[in-house]
């Protein structure tokens, strides 16, 4: 289970999402989330849909880890899908028995919620299995050093977000040495009921809990050691630069947003008020 | 009748992925009781994979593992009882204590196996003394021991579950001299006393020849050589070509003996003082 979250993952290669630049990453990736929860029509959603599964392509992420990203959200889908089917009213009625009234809108509505959850998994991890942590914390440090000036330590921000990004794989091969070591002694992970489970984590949580605060003690030292003071006056080995392929991705981002506007625009929405 | 086989083991990694890689080929292994066997291998041989298997926490792409006369695998009651009939003992082992006490934490494992509370307190007991911990000890806090006491007391915690095969990864690693030996004797101690079968996986071939009567050699996943701590360590050319070495004090023999003085093979340190101070009583 722990293994399925590939959120943070690098997927090593040289493709042309990844060498775009972090900085134009993040605002590509955020522009195309809005553009998610712009779609109004099958023929919008079909083109989002359609755009996202092209950056998948070019980046040569194989299609395998990338679904395999999507495993863990599965449930939060398949149930707001379900809460929404029974809740949303509105629309053609089309069933009408006892309590149970289930209507277009809220048919609609479940497939939209569905698969806007599902792009919006699959674009944010393409924005990390395509840049690595490093590239990834230095573009959304330059992206938030306007706030500096409201005296908000973003150097410190996001120097504590690479570390977090970088302890996750860590942290992963720890838990999982822990559990195969509780599990050597019998624990008994799988079965029994929701307070058996919660109670059979205490012997993962404690350790795992120890070992990061260890960790973190022994970073920090390091950091010491190797006289890392943050903020002001830090500079960087490598500079980041805009290239004529990031304006390129752009221009690409900007015609698929006209593109949705006009579908949208053409088709109408689906949904009836 | 061996206690331990492993019939045409195979175990990949990331199957069906590009970065598919094959852990342990074809591993064909049969330990009898009472044998202790060490695993020697470079880092990145298999050792750990390996020993994953023997108590069903990995399962094999290919092959059976039997323990105790039953198939592992061969109903979802066995996994489980093969978690209390092989004892895994994982290097650094202190990583994984958690209780209030040095006490609770070596009972968790007899009481994951559903015991009486005073059959769990002999086991507590008895594996306490075997890894030489006294009693005052077990009602302290595990973390506020030293680092040596952590590992035994988690090494303890295997114990208490009385295998039939106790298998411990690198369980020197990381300790001083004198908690080296305090580890390897104890190892000696419990074999003898329980007449139990250990698997010592270590990549210090001084340590496996102390205490071990068989040795496993692994290369890149697949059994190099399995005999006798003498067959295996005679094969010293073999050894060197895969990145093992045997132990200094063998090499130092090996020199006297080319250069015309033949006092015999040895592998440990105590066995070459003794074969010396024969000769020297010889000599007089």
């Amino acid at each position: 289970m722990i293994r399925d979250i590939t959120i943070g993952q690098y997927f090593n290669s040289t493709s042309p999402v990844h060498r775009l630049d972090a900085r134009m990453k993040i605002i590509l990736t955020l522009i195309f989330i809005i553009s998610i929860f712009l779609c109004k029509n099958f023929a919008s959603l079909g083109l989002m849909v359609a755009f996202a599964f092209f950056i998948v392509l070019l980046s040569k992420v194989p299609l395998k880890m990338v679904l395999k990203s999507m495993k863990p959200i599965a449930i939060i889908v398949v149930f707001t899908s379900l809460l929404n089917i029974f809740y949303i009213r509105g629309g053609t009625p089309l069933i009408d028995w006892k309590f149970i009234h289930i209507t277009s809108n809220g048919i609609f509505t479940a497939l939209f919620m569905a698969v806007r959850i599902a792009s919006l998994v699959v674009v944010s991890s393409m924005l990390t299995y395509t840049t690595t942590p490093t590239m990834l914390t230095d573009g959304l440090e330059k992206l938030l050093s306007p706030l500096k000036l409201f005296k908000i330590p973003v150097a410190t921000l996001a120097m504590m977000m690479t570390l977090a990004l970088r302890f996750i794989p860590t942290l992963v091969d720890e838990i999982d040495r822990i559990t195969n070591a509780q599990k050597a002694r019998g624990a008994n992970l799988d079965d029994g009921n929701f307070i058996q489970r919660v109670k059979a984590l205490v012997p993962i949580i404690v350790p795992l809990f120890i070992s990061s605060i260890r960790r973190a003690y022994e970073l920090a030292d390091a950091m010491d050691c190797r006289c890392y003071t943050g903020g002001p006056g830090r500079t960087r080995m490598k500079q980041m630069k805009f290239h004529a392929s990031d304006f390129v991705s752009l221009g690409i981002m900007a015609i698929f947003i006209a593109g949705i506007v006009v579908l949208n625009h053409f088709f109408g929405a689906v949904l009836v008020k | 009748m061996p206690v331990l086989v492993l019939d045409g083991v195979t175990h990949l990694y990331n199957k069906g992925l590009p970065t598919e890689k094959k852990a342990i080929e074809n591993i064909n292994l049969s330990v009898e009781k009472g044998e202790l066997v060490g695993i020697i291998g470079h880092t990145g041989s298999g050792k750990s994979t390996l020993m994953q298997h023997l108590n069903g926490i990995l399962k094999p792409d290919t092959g059976t593992v039997i323990v105790d006369g039953a198939d592992i695998w061969g109903n979802k009651k066995a996994v489980r009882e093969a978690r209390f009939k092989v004892g895994l003992c994982f290097q650094y082992p202190e990583y994984q204590l958690f209780e209030e006490t040095v006490y609770k934490d070596i009972a968790f494992g007899p009481k994951n196996m559903g015991l009486r509370d005073n059959e769990v307190n002999k086991r507590v007991l008895r594996a306490a003394d075997y890894v030489g911990l006294s009693r005052e000890l077990l009602d302290k806090s595990p973390f506020d021991l030293s680092g040596g006491e952590k590992r035994r007391v988690a090494i303890a915690g295997v114990i208490a579950m009385e295998p039939k095969v106790l298998v411990l990864d690198e369980p020197t690693a990381g300790l001083d001299p004198r908690g080296r030996d305090k580890i390897l004797d104890m190892i000696k101690n419990y074999r003898e006393a329980t007449e139990s079968t250990v698997l010592l996986v270590s990549h210090s071939m001084e340590d496996v020849a102390r205490v071990a009567s068989k040795v496993l050699v692994m290369n890149k996943g697949k059994v190099e050589m399995f005999g006798t701590v003498e067959e295996v360590y005679a094969h010293s050319g073999e050894l060197r070509k895969i990145g093992l070495n045997v132990p200094q004090v063998s090499k130092v023999f090996e020199i006297l003996k080319s250069k015309g003085l033949d006092l015999g093979t040895v592998y440990t340190v105590d066995k070459a003082a003794q074969l010396i101070l024969e000769r020297g009583g010889a000599v007089k």
